[in-house]
């Protein structure tokens, strides 16, 4: 038996039609726009004015916060605009515009694709670093990463947890990361661990990645103290918290972060990131980005500097189908859909999904014929069906009660819906609101 | 047989005398002192119940209005100035005249003039679909047409248009509860002074882009150009984020900013038609019912 | 790319699951008792179940059409269902105009006066078959006798039930060994060889709907079984204490309505919990008032009265029965 976490859960069919494509750089775009809030918490402060010559890794925007990111530079070439654009949120917000010229990196990026597996950094050091690089949570949550790493007082990390699950159907950069960077995956988990202090890291991943498993397990004896574990194909695993309880069969309490139960959860992007910022001081300015869908021509996998028109992305795999109904930013369950493909790529761009025109519209929805099935399959244990009936009357303070405020937003509960009700559009509303009195009783 | 039938009516006659006895001493006991005023304001009051006011239905404000020292600061929007009168005159006080207000919808991006970028597809409501992204044309301030308000309406006043999309008050069913303008993610709709036989005139916009961007995306934004602010004689407009915006209190409905503005954002309703001078008559509302 | 495109929250995937599909599969799952039946009652159960099912979807789109004034939704089968359900609960000589009137209560009062599909509190066939079981008390307990009853609708010979047998033989003051030689064996029951409802008889063709159904995923096991085990539990002790007064455990499971009722009844989406937990607590509900019915009751069959009854506990048991949360238990360590 493989190992899974113990409630709910649904199995969308997988789709990953680019698991076999090798990772392929992107050519330049001609300019990118990079936005200064990628990550969650507070927007970056631009720290460059129009007409500025950048390089690449250059910072042009300073983290504002504990909790916000450094913005560097993907791309050399000149500051055209700090004027807001649609970017993937839907909404427009302030970005730097960058006319590229050239490809001039900073001078003290190591450029060479050697492996270097020291690190004499200290835990604070390798924190500040992280900081310093802008990097955040590369599997699509965009938290910044050094928050994540600088462990609470009075609490104490045991092992750190590497999430190389990509539960999401279609998605496969985490996927052909671990396939052609493992070597340099493997030295950022140190990295990670020395940051933490924790001995053990345990890689999991989803058993229909046999090839990354046999691969990483096989480095993995090379380094200390990593474990890499093949897990049952469950959405959604990926979770922090069914992650820790599929690995570790610990219970993260309702309402508190995985360092309560000794985990620190990072992504295999993360941890790359991590390497190439510390050991090669190249700050998080390009990323691997999937890009597929069933009636895509050459579903592929581009490593893409941050700013690039989600167009050139989608363009550079064979363009956008004729009959393309949707196109979304992250995986089908949890990511986002665009409304328009000038948005540019983000730190947190996962994948870019194209659906057909007949996939792309939902449903009409049916009256709920109470079958429980949202209640079976939430990994959380609360009951869909009940959350959003409060929320379209409106009863927040039992919504709160009902433990809506431990909603993932994983999505089973309307994938699964046999009356096609859109459950997590009215739970996730609540959420909201839930999240505003509880925040204001706080305050 | 018939002594059982006797039996049962006594017995049961028997109960209900003594459960209505105890009952009574009971209800003495547990009685509450409560002011009978309120009860004779909470019967003059609408019974809507509709929160406009500020108090959790009609009772509640009834209870606050009559413990109130200063009435002044209370109002019922559904009953207006009639109710309030004679609330006030069952206290022996008397209730100052308030303007009576209308909900104003200030967006008038029809398909037309506001061209579709997307198609939205989740679940019917505005506050849903601000979660996720600007809306479903190019201007991220306008109204999403997905009927909030409407829902939140307990007076059917406010219904959305088939044709533009938008929704429409019913100013003589609006008793200007303020529940459309909560609603509103958008922050869209504002009560306003209602205005003599319903005259008011209004910036029927509210993007705050830059004039250039606002025009791309509705052909019938204000730009702020700033031509109102300049004409106004009263001091009404004031421009601020690229929006300009007219103080109904200092208005005096002359007509001179509807004249002069270039994208026909600022609208005039229940005024009689004018003489026909301009093409761009047609751009103009017909009246808002 | 000249269509716009589409912006919706996410999940942007979806199961492909549908209300149709879930009824549809229902219906299949009911297909070998309808069979069963037919052989044993032949054109009787074919009658009575054409009339049912016809009427319930009339009723259904009539009362959606022009009384409710919205758009018919019969396309999605839960009518059909019903109507099969209700036609299972009688016998199969039931004059047709009390058929009409059972449908007409049971997606009348049962279903449409809630609000449809979806808001009703009780199980709309058993509400259809319970008041026909009170109105017309006589013609709803004369059971035609399987096989030799074929050719006939109305005029079929009749007999009783095994259960009622058995309940007016230990009220003459006969024990099981003398009852039993008038009553079927275990292995006939288990075929369906007994007088009764038309879709109630055979227990083993209900089982394979259930096999359909679990295979299907489209109910749980938890209601079933748990009211499969309160029987057995609950008469086996009984039978353990007085065997000379109490028929066995398989005696109970395998007659009257337990098999229809808690394969295919009890389970209703509507009206049946929402979680595990409460599904075991509103199974054995059945199960114990079943047996109580049955033994100690007026009627010889109590399985459409103890469904009823936790119809109206379902929402007291959502409303007290959560799921397992997660992280819950590790709250209440900490």
């Amino acid at each position: 038996m493989l190992k899974t976490f113990s409630i709910g859960g649904v199995h969308p069919p997988e789709n990953k039609f680019s698991a076999g494509s090798k990772i392929v750089a992107l050519p330049l775009p001609k300019q990118v726009s990079i936005p200064i809030a990628q990550h969650i918490g507070a927007p970056a402060t631009a720290v460059v004015a129009k007409g500025d010559k950048v390089k690449v890794g250059q910072l042009i925007a300073q983290s504002s916060g504990f909790v916000s990111a450094n913005i560097h530079s993907s791309v050399s070439g000149t500051v055209a605009s700090l004027d807001p654009i649609m970017d993937s949120t839907g909404y427009k917000r302030p970005a730097i515009t960058i006319t590229v010229e050239g490809d001039e990196w900073d001078e003290t990026i190591d450029r060479s694709t050697d492996l270097k597996v020291e690190c004499s950094l200290t835990a604070e050091e390798i924190i500040a670093k992280v900081g310093q690089s802008g990097i955040v949570g590369m599997g699509g949550a965009t938290f910044p990463s050094q928050v994540k790493l600088s462990v609470p007082k009075g609490k104490k990390a045991e092992v750190l947890i590497i999430n190389g699950v990509e539960c999401e159907p279609y998605l496969t950069s985490d996927h052909r990361v671990m396939l052609e960077m493992g070597h340099e995956l493997m030295v950022g988990i140190q990295i990670l661990k020395k940051a933490l202090g924790v001995n053990l890291a345990l890689i999991g991943i989803e058993n229909n990645k046999p090839d990354a498993i046999s691969h990483l397990a096989q480095i993995a004896t090379k380094y200390s103290g990593i474990e890499v574990h093949a897990l049952k194909v469950q959405y959604p695993q990926g979770g922090e918290k069914q992650l820790i309880k599929a690995l570790i069969n610990r219970e993260v309490p309702s309402g508190g972060l995985p360092i309560e139960v000794g985990a620190v959860v990072h992504n295999v992007g993360t941890a790359i990131a991590v390497y190439e910022a510390v050991q090669k001081n190249k700050p998080l300015f390009e990323r691997v980005v999937t890009v597929t869908g069933k009636h895509l021509a050459t579903p592929s996998n581009f490593l893409v500097r941050i700013g690039t028109p989600i167009s050139e992305v989608i363009a550079a795999a064979g363009g956008v189908p004729e009959n393309t109904g949707k196109i979304v930013n992250g995986g089908p369950m949890m990511g986002k859909a665009l409304n328009t493909i000038d948005a540019p790529v983000t730190k947190g761009t996962s994948g870019l999904i194209a659906f057909p025109a007949e996939e792309a519209k939902r449903k009409e929805a049916q009256s709920c014929v109470r079958c429980a099935k949202c209640v079976s399959v939430c990994p959380m244990g609360l009951e869909p069906y009940l959350l959003n009936r409060l929320s379209q009357k409106k009863m927040f303070e039992r919504m709160e009660h009902e433990h809506v405020l431990d909603c993932i937003e994983c999505g089973s509960c309307s994938f699964e819906c046999p009356a096609n009700l859109p459950l997590l559009d009215y739970i996730r509303l609540g959420k909201a609101e839930v999240g505003k009195i509880v925040r204001a009783r706080k305050a | 047989m018939s002594s059982v039938v006797l039996y049962t009516v006594l017995m049961l006659s028997a109960l209900g005398v003594i459960s209505a006895v105890v009952l009574y001493f009971v209800a003495q006991k547990f009685k509450v002192y409560e002011d009978p005023r309120i009860d004779e304001v909470e019967a003059v009051l609408p019974g809507a119940n509709c929160g406009g006011c500020g108090y959790p239905g009609c009772r509640g404000f009834a209870e606050a209005f009559v413990k109130a020292e200063d009435i002044s600061t209370l109002f019922c929007p559904v009953g207006g100035n009639d109710t309030m009168g004679n609330a006030a005159k069952i206290l022996g006080k008397e209730a100052a005249a308030v303007d009576p207000m209308v909900a104003v919808v200030r967006c008038a991006g029809t398909p037309e003039h506001r061209a579709k970028t997307n198609a939205y597809d989740g679940a019917k409501s505005c506050r849903i679909a601000t979660s996720l992204y600007s809306g479903d044309t190019g201007c991220q301030f306008g109204c999403l047409g997905l009927g909030d308000c409407v829902d939140v309406c307990n007076f059917d006043a406010i219904y959305i248009d088939e044709v533009t999309g938008l929704p429409v008050v019913d100013q003589d069913k609006c008793t200007a509860c303020g529940a459309c303008v909560k609603a509103c993610p958008k922050f869209i709709i504002e009560l306003r002074k209602k205005g003599p036989k319903g005259k008011r005139i209004f910036v029927s916009c509210v993007n705050k882009d830059k004039g250039g961007v606002a025009k791309k995306s509705c052909s019938v934004a204000c730009i702020g150009c700033g031509k109102c602010v300049k004409t106004c004689p009263h001091d009404a407009i004031t421009l601020e984020n690229n929006l300009a915006y007219i103080d109904f209190n200092k208005c005096k409905l002359c007509r001179k900013c509807v004249e002069v503005c270039p994208t026909n954002a600022i609208w005039e309703v229940h005024f009689p038609a004018r003489k026909p001078k301009v093409e761009d008559e047609t751009a103009q509302p017909v009246s808002e019912s | 790319m000249n269509k716009l495109l589409a912006v919706s929250p996410s999940p942007h995937v979806h199961s492909g699951e549908s209300v149709n599909k879930l009824m549809f599969n229902v219906v299949l799952a009911l297909l070998p008792a309808l069979a069963v039946s037919i052989y044993y009652f032949g054109l009787g159960a074919f009658v009575v179940t054409a009339i049912a099912v016809v009427s319930c979807l009339a009723f259904e789109f009539l009362i959606q059409k022009y009384l409710l004034k919205v758009t018919p939704s019969i396309s999605d089968g839960s009518a059909l269902v019903t109507g099969l359900l209700l036609a299972f609960n009688l016998p199969s000589n039931l004059p047709w105009w009390i058929i009409v009137i059972g449908a007409l209560v049971s997606i009348g009062i049962g279903k449409m006066s809630f609000g449809g599909l979806g808001n009703n509190p009780f199980n709309p066939a058993l509400v259809g078959r319970v008041f026909l079981l009170i109105s017309f008390p006589v013609q709803m307990t004369s059971w035609p006798l399987p096989i030799e009853s074929r050719a006939h609708y109305m005029d079929a010979l009749t007999g009783a039930t095994p259960l009622a047998l058995v309940k007016e033989g230990l009220k003459g003051g006969q024990t099981m060994s003398t009852i039993s030689e008038h009553i079927p064996n275990n292995m006939q029951l288990l075929m369906g060889s007994m007088g009764g409802s038309l879709g109630e008889i055979a227990a083993f063709a209900l089982l394979i709907g259930f096999a359909w159904l679990l295979f299907k995923k489209v109910i749980t096991w938890h209601i079933p079984v748990s009211i499969f085990v309160t029987i057995f539990a609950f008469t086996g002790i009984l039978w353990l204490i007085d065997p000379a007064h109490n028929a066995d455990p398989f005696f109970h499971l395998l007659t009257g309505g337990v098999m229809l009722g808690a394969i295919f009844m009890a389970t209703d989406y509507v009206t049946s919990p929402m979680n595990p937990k409460g599904m075991w607590i509103f199974g054995i509900g059945i199960g114990a008032l079943t047996v109580i019915i049955r033994v100690w009751g007026a009627y010889p069959e109590g399985v459409s009265f103890a469904i009823l009854i936790m119809n109206a506990f379902v929402p007291l048991i959502n409303t007290l029965v959560k799921p397992k949360r997660f992280g819950e238990e590790v709250k209440k360590n900490g």
